[in-house]
């Protein structure tokens, strides 16, 4: 076990990427609360989970107090909406002062823009973009596949 | 002036009506396709069909000459951001958006926003205001709420009836700025003297309104 300090951390979305955020820093000892607005979405929580779950909706201002974000040291945003991670996370950054914030975004343009404004952007497409590029870059100039034109 | 008008249904359609009654150009940004159809064919206004914060769509829109933008979806978030796009990449001088939840209103103008206006909060407001006050009418919040215009119908009780403006000791920060009286509208000057049945239009700020009714209708309650 490394030993590190303990973060209280705040995930709005429980699909796929937030339930998988949330299962693991959970079991790296960290203490998690995950909000959603549907409340089937907590049954992609593992045992590993061992944090707190809230069902609401993040845009309003209410549920986002009731989460303690004024307490947390980081908050993540992952809800499927690109506009819904925008406004939480400048929220989170701007009002509350959270020290880390990130929020997940599928435009790639959109995701330029809110870059400038100071927000922590990550595209699971332009990530998984570049590991595809770089595999067929790698396979293109293997000495095997030589013969590719 | 150059208004891009972002939403649907009838507050769009008839904001929209409203604009070009004044003369104003209206573009509408709407996501649905049969409905944006509806729009053109009713209005005549330049309808673009798409997300109102796809920066392609706004770039459709004509956001770069455009003078101001209303924001007037469902959805917190995304007039937000329609707002936050069109400020950061078109420069668009004026930035509005309606506020669904009435706590976001204070979040949107710290982020930025220009105008932030809650119908949640205006209608509630205009409720309380307006209850128990059958003679005071048409409460108009201006300025984000900094000014407020009111119409007061003087009734046989009132304290102020056959005095001169002058003498009735109206309150600092408030002004009356006309006088209808018998469907005839008068600006009033201080040597007017009040009437039965005159219909006020005050202005004041919100610190003065109570004084300003109390100095009118004689309630001490108000």
């Amino acid at each position: 076990m490394m030993s590190k300090k303990q973060l209280y951390i705040v995930i709005v979305g429980c699909g796929r990427l937030g339930s998988f955020l949330a299962n693991k820093l959970s079991r790296d000892g960290h203490s998690v609360v995950i909000l959603d607005i549907d409340k089937s979405k907590f049954e992609n929580l593992s045992a590993e989970f061992s944090g707190f779950t809230i069902e609401g909706d993040a845009i309003e201002s209410a549920v986002l107090k009731q989460a303690k974000i004024d307490k947390a040291d980081a908050m993540i945003s992952v809800t499927r909406e690109d506009n819904a991670n925008l406004m939480i996370s400048q929220i989170a950054k701007k009002i509350y002062k959270v020290p880390k914030v990130m929020a997940r975004i599928f435009d790639l343009k959109r995701e330029e823009v809110f870059r400038q404004l100071g927000i922590e952007t990550i595209s699971s497409i332009s990530i998984a973009g570049d590991v595809f590029l770089r595999s067929i870059r790698n396979f293109v100039t293997l000495p095997e596949n030589e013969h590719i034109q | 002036m150059n208004i891009i008008v972002v939403g649907g249904g009838k507050l769009v359609y008839f904001l929209a009506r409203t604009f070009q009654s004044k003369g104003y150009d209206v573009t509408i940004i709407n996501r649905e396709n049969a409905e944006c159809k509806w729009l053109a064919r009713t209005l005549k206004a330049t309808v673009v069909h798409g997300e109102g914060s796809s920066l392609q769509i706004l770039e459709e829109a004509g956001a770069e000459t455009a003078d101001a933008i209303l924001a007037v979806t469902p959805n917190d978030q995304d007039n937000l951001v329609i707002c936050q796009l069109a400020d950061m990449c078109f420069h668009v001088a004026k930035t509005m958006a309606l506020v669904n939840d009435p706590d976001n209103e204070e979040v949107f103008s710290k982020l930025g926003i220009s105008a932030a206006f809650s119908t949640t909060r205006i209608i509630s407001s205009l409720i309380e205001q307006r209850a128990g006050f059958e003679n005071i009418i048409n409460l108009i919040p201006i300025s984000e709420g900094k000014v407020n215009v009111t119409e007061v119908i003087l009734e046989k009780d009132s304290p102020v009836i056959g005095k001169a403006l002058k003498d009735i000791g109206f309150p600092e920060n408030s002004l009356i700025a006309s006088l209808i009286r018998r469907d005839n509208l008068i600006v009033p000057g201080g040597a007017t003297i009040l009437e039965v049945g005159d219909h006020l239009i005050t202005i004041t700020t919100p610190d003065s309104i109570g004084k300003v009714i109390t100095v009118l209708t004689g309630d001490k309650n108000s």
